[in-house]
């Protein structure tokens, strides 16, 4: 049996449906990255360092509560992704984290 | 279209770079640094958890000289010696200023604590415990960034191409991620600390910015490349359980200390049939290792996911406490316990030996073009001795500062056609597909064992994606569009690729990190490095003896 996980996700004020298979103990960010890869490369989202938790950069909103994609686990529900409420919206997930003087 | 100017441009902010805006900022220079990601927070520098190499022990316990020759033995007779030489002896300087910054170096009273780790000849690694040596690098430079005046810092800009003066480079054209604007960026000199390529693998332990950028920007502007074919891979990535929010190669410190073992799909000790043992000590060699793992593997005798099992069940439950501290508690959280449960690991990409090459004041043989850290291939030959490359980028970082804060610049600024790719705007392109099939291209014909006909193969699937991409970047210039990011992206990478393809279908023979199937023997003849070069669009190697 393959199971599903439900990504909702919020782009620019229309929330949006993505269906991901995932294994046990894959992060929230593993299936977001399996949607840019499958489905649309264009979903936008920040992360560099992939799943060390090192970088930070890969901080949303899941189900109401500020995760780090990398290591909130994907799971066989329905998950609701959006941008950082308190920081201005770049593109779908990405805000503008960086400090005002690392900024162009 | 957004303009800037500064004395000394650095592209990329991991250990190299920001060493080197330290260190061109104190000697007088504007410095502009600049990262595709956020500043400090991308490459492979804030990834690392392992240890650092230098000879920093108490007096008469160690000298560089010790260090460097564990380095040109490693590199099976292809070092540059002149840049591990530096790399060994201002390994032991800037080890030394990042304990005056506070890096926290983990001690035994008044002497930093070190570990033996294979192929040193005695314990020369230092480390930040736990886990935390490449974070507390990262954020230890950061810190000294931010307060040293003359520095400016960018994050989100992508630099697609570097701008060409009369025969200098001059500068750099780029996109920022965030807004989509096209930038061009007048520098005196430029530094390329991008790193290495190891996101040309599927499986790799380095962050999504390794792509290999800053080869492809050097080997553009008329710089030099060598040791191409050299791709470290690191024996015992973790494959399985699936473990999150972990470096992948975390393990390897813990089997210093305890002595895990290495087990194949039969819970056979099997390291001893390829010619090392495995004895609880750990000597076993990378490249030795990563051979016996996918030897064991072909012959049906791996793990169930391909890799073979580590086991640290023969290790006291105190012992194991004690060793990993903290890291027992997220193994706990990811269902793991390792007196009951062996976990899979397999060999995955990890660091590039190959790069621009320069010389030892990190110049590339391009008037105005600088390179540091990972990014410069020559230092490690072959094979990279454990623990060399931190100290590889924050002394190469240091370096390369010196010699641009110093450097005159050029004249001239012909940025018209790198400007025309940057906004250019094309077909739809599905980039980031495109990106998952050559890391797989990659990892099944240019791993760590090759063969001429499988690289053959992989020559014409990347010469095919070329062809997929096209000219131009998928849609037009806005916010944070990863389809067009991973189009500039891929153009760099495929031709990255087939640098590293055409120089090892060349090498007809194995050594080091390069392993050839069909030559299965290293050959004294074979005994040279490998430069490439761009000239018209068409790729060149040559053949040149080792530096003395």
């Amino acid at each position: 049996m393959s199971e599903v996980a439900v990504l909702v996700i919020e782009r620019g004020g229309q929330a949006e449906r993505f269906e991901v298979a995932f294994e046990a103990g894959q992060s929230v960010l593993d299936g977001l990255r399996l949607i840019r890869a499958t489905v649309d490369p264009g979903l936008a989202f920040r992360y560099s360092c992939l799943n060390a938790n090192a970088c930070k950069e890969c901080m949303m909103v899941l189900d109401g509560k500020v995760i780090y994609a990398c290591t909130a686990r994907l799971e066989a529900r329905e998950m609701r992704l959006g941008p950082l409420p308190n920081k201005a919206l770049v593109r779908d997930l990405v805000t503008a984290i960086a400090p005002p003087d690392e900024r162009l | 279209m957004r303009h800037l100017s500064t004395g000394v441009l650095i592209i990329g902010a991991g250990g190299a770079g920001m060493y080197a805006a330290i260190e061109a900022a104190r000697l007088g220079a504007d410095v502009l640094l600049v990262d595709r990601s956020l500043i400090g927070r991308g490459g492979a520098t804030v990834m690392a958890q392992m240890t650092v190499a230098a000879a920093v022990g108490p007096a008469g316990s160690d000298h560089w000289t010790h260090h460097l020759a564990d380095t040109l033995a490693a590199g099976r007779g292809l070092c540059d010696p002149a840049l591990a030489r530096l790399l060994c002896e201002d390994g032991v300087e800037v080890i030394r200023e990042m304990d005056s910054w506070r890096v926290g170096w983990a001690r035994d009273g008044a002497e930093f604590r070190s570990v033996q780790a294979p192929g040193h000849d005695r314990a020369r690694c230092v480390y930040v415990d736990f886990l935390s040596t490449g974070p507390a690098v990262s954020k230890t430079l950061r810190a000294v960034v931010q307060r040293t005046p003359g520095i400016t810092r960018i994050g989100d800009v992508l630099v697609t191409d570097l701008v060409m003066g009369d025969g200098a480079v001059t500068g750099a054209v780029g996109t920022h991620i965030e807004t989509g604007e096209v930038l061009t960026i007048a520098a005196r000199a430029t530094i390329i600390a991008t790193g290495g390529l190891t996101r040309l693998y599927r499986r790799n332990s380095a962050s999504a910015n390794m792509g290999g950028d800053g080869y492809a920007l050097a080997l553009r502007a008329g710089a030099e490349l060598i040791d191409m074919e050299f791709v470290q891979f690191f024996p015992i990535g973790h494959l399985a359980p699936r473990l999150i929010g972990m470096d992948p190669i975390m393990w390897d410190p813990f089997r210093y200390k305890l002595g895990g073992r290495l087990l194949n799909g039969l819970g056979e000790a099997f390291v001893d049939r390829y010619g090392s043992t495995d004895d609880g000590k750990y000597v076993i060699t990378r490249d030795l290792a990563t051979y016996a793992i996918t030897k064991e593997v072909e012959a049906g005798r791996g793990s169930p996911h391909g890799g073979a099992w580590l086991s640290f069940r023969h290790i006291a439950p105190e012992a194991l406490r004690e060793a990993f501290g903290p890291v027992i508690g997220k193994l706990a959280a990811a269902g793991i316990d390792l007196g009951r449960d062996d976990i899979e690991v397999a060999p995955i990409a990890h660091y590039h030996m190959g790069g621009i090459r320069v010389d030892t004041a990190m110049a590339t043989g391009v008037p105005g073009l600088f390179a540091a850290g990972e990014a410069v291939g020559g230092a490690n030959g072959a094979n990279r001795l454990s623990g060399n490359a931190i100290t590889e980028a924050l002394a190469f970082g240091r370096a390369a500062g010196r010699s641009a804060a110093g450097f005159a610049g050029g004249s001239g600024f012909r940025a018209d056609e790198a400007v025309g790719l940057a906004g250019a705007e094309g077909p739809a392109c599905d980039t980031a597909a495109l990106f998952v099939r050559l890391q797989a291209v990659m990892a099944d014909y240019v791993g760590p064992f090759r063969t001429a006909a499988g690289l053959a193969m992989a020559l014409e699937a990347v010469l095919g994606l070329r062809a997929e991409i096209g000219a131009a970047p998928p849609g037009r210039p806005g916010p944070y569009d990863l389809a067009r990011v991973d189009w500039f992206d891929l153009r760099q990478a495929l031709l990255v690729a087939e640098c590293v393809i055409v120089a090892a279908s060349v090498r007809c023979e194995s050594r080091g990190a390069h392993q050839r199937e069909d030559y299965p023997s290293m050959d004294e003849a074979w005994r040279l490095n490998q430069v490439l070069r761009l000239a018209d669009g068409a790729l060149t190697v040559t053949r040149r003896a080792v530096a003395a």
